[in-house]
């Protein structure tokens, strides 16, 4: 296979029980300089306002913030999905939130978040999923395959509940599975050669 | 990468369908979608395309435009009409605390509920409202675009199952009695009491193609405003603006704010979290 020439333009990333380690475990990881915007979706009790997005920015070099509607998705940023809203991403590169119905009995969804960001960023699109207990996001994990993004899944051996990475690596659609570790590593690798 | 050029094109080819699917339900029904954001609507539409067993988008407009009723669905599809009792309760308090003792200052009161959905916000402020005895002088507007809804407001019964969501919601609110004063249960609904309903008129209004409504004290328009885009946004704030009395309130959902609607100076902040404004008498 060619090496691919462009660069990864975002990063989405889904996850439920287990998920606050595993994202302070990768975020962390982060340099300040880390230029790929990342969009984040944990499932999460409905009343848990901000505390995530508060305490991931404080473990983290980079900006961490919960999102809100009409957030322009820039450099060197981290969004987490609000509890009970889902997070969907605009041809203009901004948020945009609803209340609509559940999906995979989940607000905010991880498919909803994966299709909609697939379909702007296209092939520039990493697609990640990490531990949880139940399949939203194994959808998602398709359509970013389908159109040409890199998607990872984290190995389901080291997640600390396995379904979700398991689910999304049985539809045939993860490129790379990975340990936690090597996630971040790859997406540091991936974000200063951002042609290779 | 052939293959995810070609999905790619169809990527493409959605956004103009939605784009043409857009323009047929406006010009042929007069809802007027096309300023909403797009990323939701594709989702939605892509959903009833494939539910349906269709091919396309395109398929879906010939569908709408020539069998009847068929716009119904539509309008479900893409007005979402989630809701419930005392949602937000914070929201319930800092409105209790901050605007009713003001406005119990007025004779008389008028209440305008954008985007009212199937009610259950409406009767919410109705017991609000009774129990700091306001109810009977104040007349309350409850209206959404979607007549489906506003069908099942003006009934005012809601499935049982919610009722727990309800009442803890109701206590969380400030609610000063027992929740289960204002319903009855029958079978697995509750009806509201019927008295909270006096002083509601539930109507029709689009808030993208209709004009202003009233002159009103205090306009509530949560999770509405979420749908659109700034400029919308912006049209919308507008209208709200002239459908208020100078030092009216208006309450919006708690994602919504004024920051992108070139209007915010005309308003003082009342509560920043749960978006409360109060609109300045200059
Ligand atoms: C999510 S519900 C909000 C219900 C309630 N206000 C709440 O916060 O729980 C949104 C409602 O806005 C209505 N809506 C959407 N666009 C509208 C428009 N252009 N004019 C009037 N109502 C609209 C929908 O029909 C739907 O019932």
């Amino acid at each position: 296979m060619k090496e691919q020439s462009f660069k990864y333009e975002a990063i989405v990333i889904g996850t439920s029980a287990g998920g606050l380690m595993a994202l302070k475990t990768i975020l962390s990881a982060l340099p300040a300089h880390f230029s790929m915007p990342l969009l984040i979706v944990q499932h999460l009790a409905p009343r848990s306002e901000g505390f995530l997005a508060h305490y991931l920015n404080n473990t983290s070099a980079i900006h961490v913030k919960e999102a809100s509607p009409y957030d322009m998705i820039l450099a060197g940023n981290a969004f987490i999905a609000p509890p009970n809203y889902h997070m969907l991403v605009e041809n203009d590169r901004t948020i945009s939130l609803t209340v609509s119905q559940k999906e995979n009995y989940a607000r905010p969804s991880i498919n909803v978040l994966f299709d909609s960001a697939a379909r702007v960023y296209k092939e520039k699109l990493i697609g990640l999923i990490l531990t949880g207990a139940n399949n939203d996001g194994s959808q998602g994990i398709v359509q970013i395959k389908a159109a040409g993004g890199l998607t990872i899944a984290q190995d389901p051996q080291t997640a600390e509940a396995a379904i979700m990475p398991q689910m999304a690596i049985n539809t045939n659609c993860v490129d790379k599975v990975l340990k936690l570790n090597e996630i971040a590593n790859l997406l540091i690798a991936l974000d200063d050669n951002p042609t290779q | 990468m052939t293959n995810s050029k070609e999905y790619h094109r169809l990527l493409d080819l959605q956004e103009l369908e939605v784009d043409l699917f857009l323009h047929a339900l406006n010009s042929q029904f007069g809802y007027d979608f096309r300023e909403y954001n797009k990323a939701h609507i594709i989702r939605r539409l892509v959903f009833r395309t494939k539910a349906l067993g269709l091919n396309s988008i395109t398929e879906l407009q010939h569908k709408l435009l020539h069998e009847k009723g068929f716009i119904e669905t539509i309008l479900r599809d893409l007005s979402i009409s989630v809701t419930e009792m005392f949602r937000d309760p914070s929201f319930y308090i800092r409105i209790r605390k901050e605007v009713l003792p003001i406005l119990k200052t007025y004779p008389y009161i008028k209440i305008w509920h954008a985007g009212c959905a199937t009610g259950e916000e409406v009767y919410s402020f109705a017991i609000m409202l009774q129990e700091e005895k306001l109810l009977d002088r104040t007349q309350i507007y409850a209206t959404d675009f979607n007549p489906i809804v506003l069908e099942t407001a003006r009934k005012g019964i809601y499935p049982i199952a919610r009722i727990k969501d309800y009442t803890s919601n109701y206590q969380a609110a400030g609610g000063t009695r027992s929740f289960s004063d204002y319903y009855i249960a029958k079978y697995d609904s509750v009806i509201l009491d019927q008295r909270l309903r006096t002083n509601i008129v539930f109507a029709e209004h689009n808030l993208v193609t209709d004009s202003v409504f009233t002159e009103a004290h205090l306009i509530v328009c949560r999770n509405v405003l979420i749908y659109f885009n700034k400029s919308l946004q912006a049209k919308v704030v507008a209208l709200f603006k002239n459908s208020l009395i100078k030092g009216g309130y208006l309450g919006l959902g708690s994602k919504e704010s004024l920051m992108f609607t070139g209007l915010a100076d005309q308003f003082v902040v009342i509560d920043e979290k749960e978006k409360i404004f109060k609109l300045k008498l200059q």
